[in-house]
């Protein structure tokens, strides 16, 4: 179980510009859980996100994961736990390297790296396997430069490279909106497949209604720093777009739909 | 070209194609732009001078430098990680402490070699062929060796993510690599290299000298430019062969040029830094007008 206990963030403190990011969220998250995060743009999803990857520091609160308070950890460090797809396709992988030096690097994430050929000839078969899932054909394309590879398949890759050692939690960060609709609908199908297999516990934040609906047993929503809906079961199981549009525009009052909402 | 000549910019191009490695890891590898290198050329060619006239054997003096220059990177992968500074100003400010840093070692400007044995006149010695010939061995060989050893570690797991460090620091960092703890010691690693190279220089030409340094980082990209666009930078292990044949391509033409008469007008050794910069501008601009050329032919 994940426990995230009143964690507070506020950006540029005393500034004029100051934000309240996150303001004393708390989240449980069960075993195998696979919650879908939508809010409008500014609302905090991916600080949130980006609170538990461990990017910047928190102004206050826990984040429990695997029974250790993790918040004092560098990035880095929580990465042995924790497997991100970022919405930059090429953030996730390294253009200069192979797409074997790639899988390689990811198979060794939280674990010794020593002084051993990066890429063994034993991995490659490992390696084929695991491409073939992807059916893209990288099987056959293990020397390959990664920069020669389009957005989609990187992405691919990177869905990969952030599940190839188990994480006890995979965060995705809007990861199909920079990709055309049908890579989009790809990923998204490779993401269900993989998070199923692995009975992986899962973030997954989009702006798209019908994902966060159709994805996962549960649906949370941010609003100015903080989560003010949490629908898990059958409830979310009977949800409809209308439902959450019509609370969107509940809670901007005379806001207004934004022209995002609306093109969902 | 006499034959002198050449094996000169030979010798001369394998003696500073360590300082070229060491150039590569940081510009090219690592992605940060390291001027140090300016000021642990001399560091290693001081702490060498030094522990030879104390009495320590070439060798062993070698391998000082060496630890000299990798504290010396270290210092500015520190300042670049830990304290936040940008990664050019902070390698200038270990650049100029070194100056003060380097009369301090040698107590002043420059320090002769003569009398003292050096690996040169061992080797000489031990191969028993004339110093022109000898030397360029020498230095090809120990650089040979050296990139072998780049080569085979930038293929390890630890080398790897070096090569991810200087290309996509997110990346490899979601992987759970401490990417301060690369930067250190990669730029570590480069200036051990160009303070070995240093040892070199000094050992060869019997000297170590303050000012000895300066313009090292010009001419080291000069190098790995001259080499990535004549002989192609398509994998790591290629791009390294061709930054160590850039140095020495780089040397010749130095070489060339110091040849060069026309009429009254001949250069001088004083317009060295004018014929980098020319080199390098050259350097870069060749593969873009070679496109451009291609890109007519086909219309």
């Amino acid at each position: 179980m994940i426990s995230i206990i009143d964690i507070t963030k506020t950006f540029n403190k005393g500034d004029v510009n100051q934000v309240a990011a996150l303001s004393k969220v708390n989240l449980e998250v069960h075993d195998g859980d696979f919650i879908t995060i939508i809010g409008s743009n500014g609302a905090g999803k991916s600080t949130f996100l980006n609170a538990i990857a461990g990017t910047f520091s928190l102004d206050s609160g826990q984040i429990i994961l695997d029974g250790d308070d993790v918040v004092n950890w560098a990035e880095y460090k929580r990465a042995s736990l924790i497997g991100r797809v970022f919405q930059d396709p090429l953030l996730g992988t390294c253009a200069g390297a192979t797409i074997e030096q790639n899988l390689a690097m990811a198979n060794k994430r939280g674990k010794v790296r020593g002084l051993g050929l990066g890429v063994k000839n034993r991995d490659r078969e490992f390696f084929r396997e695991k491409l073939a899932v992807l059916k893209l054909g990288l099987e056959d394309r293990l020397k390959s430069h990664t920069g020669l590879l389009s957005g989609g398949q990187r992405q691919a890759l990177t869905m990969l490279m952030a599940t190839m050692v188990r994480p006890r939690l995979l965060l995705l960060d809007e990861h199909t909106a920079a990709l055309d609709p049908k890579t989009g609908g790809m990923i998204l199908d490779l993401t269900a497949e993989i998070v199923q297999s692995l009975g992986l516990t899962t973030l997954m934040v989009t702006h798209n209604m019908n994902q966060a609906i159709s994805m996962g047993n549960r649906l949370i929503m941010f609003h100015r720093g903080e989560i003010v809906l949490d629908i898990s079961g059958k409830e979310k199981a009977n949800l409809k777009v209308n439902d959450l549009l019509l609370r969107f525009s509940e809670l901007r009052g005379e806001e207004g739909v934004s022209d995002r909402m609306l093109l969902c | 070209m006499t034959s002198y000549a050449f094996f000169g910019a030979l010798e001369q191009g394998f003696a500073y194609g360590l300082m070229v490695m060491g150039v590569y890891l940081t510009f090219r590898v690592l992605d940060f732009p390291d001027l140090t290198v300016d000021g642990s050329l001399p560091l290693g060619a001081a702490v060498s001078a030094v522990a030879i006239t104390s009495g320590y054997s070439p060798v062993f003096a070698i391998f000082m430098a060496a630890c000299a220059g990798f504290l010396a990177g270290a210092v500015t992968g520190i300042l670049n990680t830990k304290f936040r500074i940008l990664h050019l100003l902070a390698s200038i400010l270990t650049m100029i402490a070194l100056y003060s840093i380097n009369l301090r070692v040698m107590g002043r400007p420059n320090m002769t070699l003569l009398g003292q044995d050096t690996v040169v006149d061992w080797f000489t010695v031990a191969a028993g062929i004339p110093p022109i010939y000898s030397t360029p061995v020498l230095f090809g060989v120990i650089c040979f060796l050296t990139v072998a050893l780049l080569i085979w570690f930038l293929h390890t797991e630890r080398g790897l993510t070096f090569l991810a460090t200087g290309d996509n620091m997110q990346m490899i960092t979601s992987q759970g690599v401490n990417t301060d703890t690369v930067i250190i010691f990669g730029v570590g690693l480069s200036n051990a290299l160009v303070a070995t190279s240093g040892a070199l220089v000094a050992q060869n030409q019997g000297a170590a000298d303050v000012n000895m340094g300066i313009g090292t980082i010009v001419a080291g990209l000069a190098s790995v430019i001259i080499g990535e666009t004549v002989f192609g930078d398509k994998t790591i292990s290629r791009a390294l062969i061709a930054a160590l044949l850039g140095s020495v391509l780089y040397r010749i033409a130095i070489a060339l040029a110091l040849g060069l008469k026309l009429g009254a007008f001949s250069i001088t050794p004083s317009d060295l830094n004018l014929i980098t910069a020319l080199l390098v501008i050259f350097a870069l601009v060749m593969p873009r007008v070679k496109q451009k050329i291609l890109a007519g032919r086909a219309s």
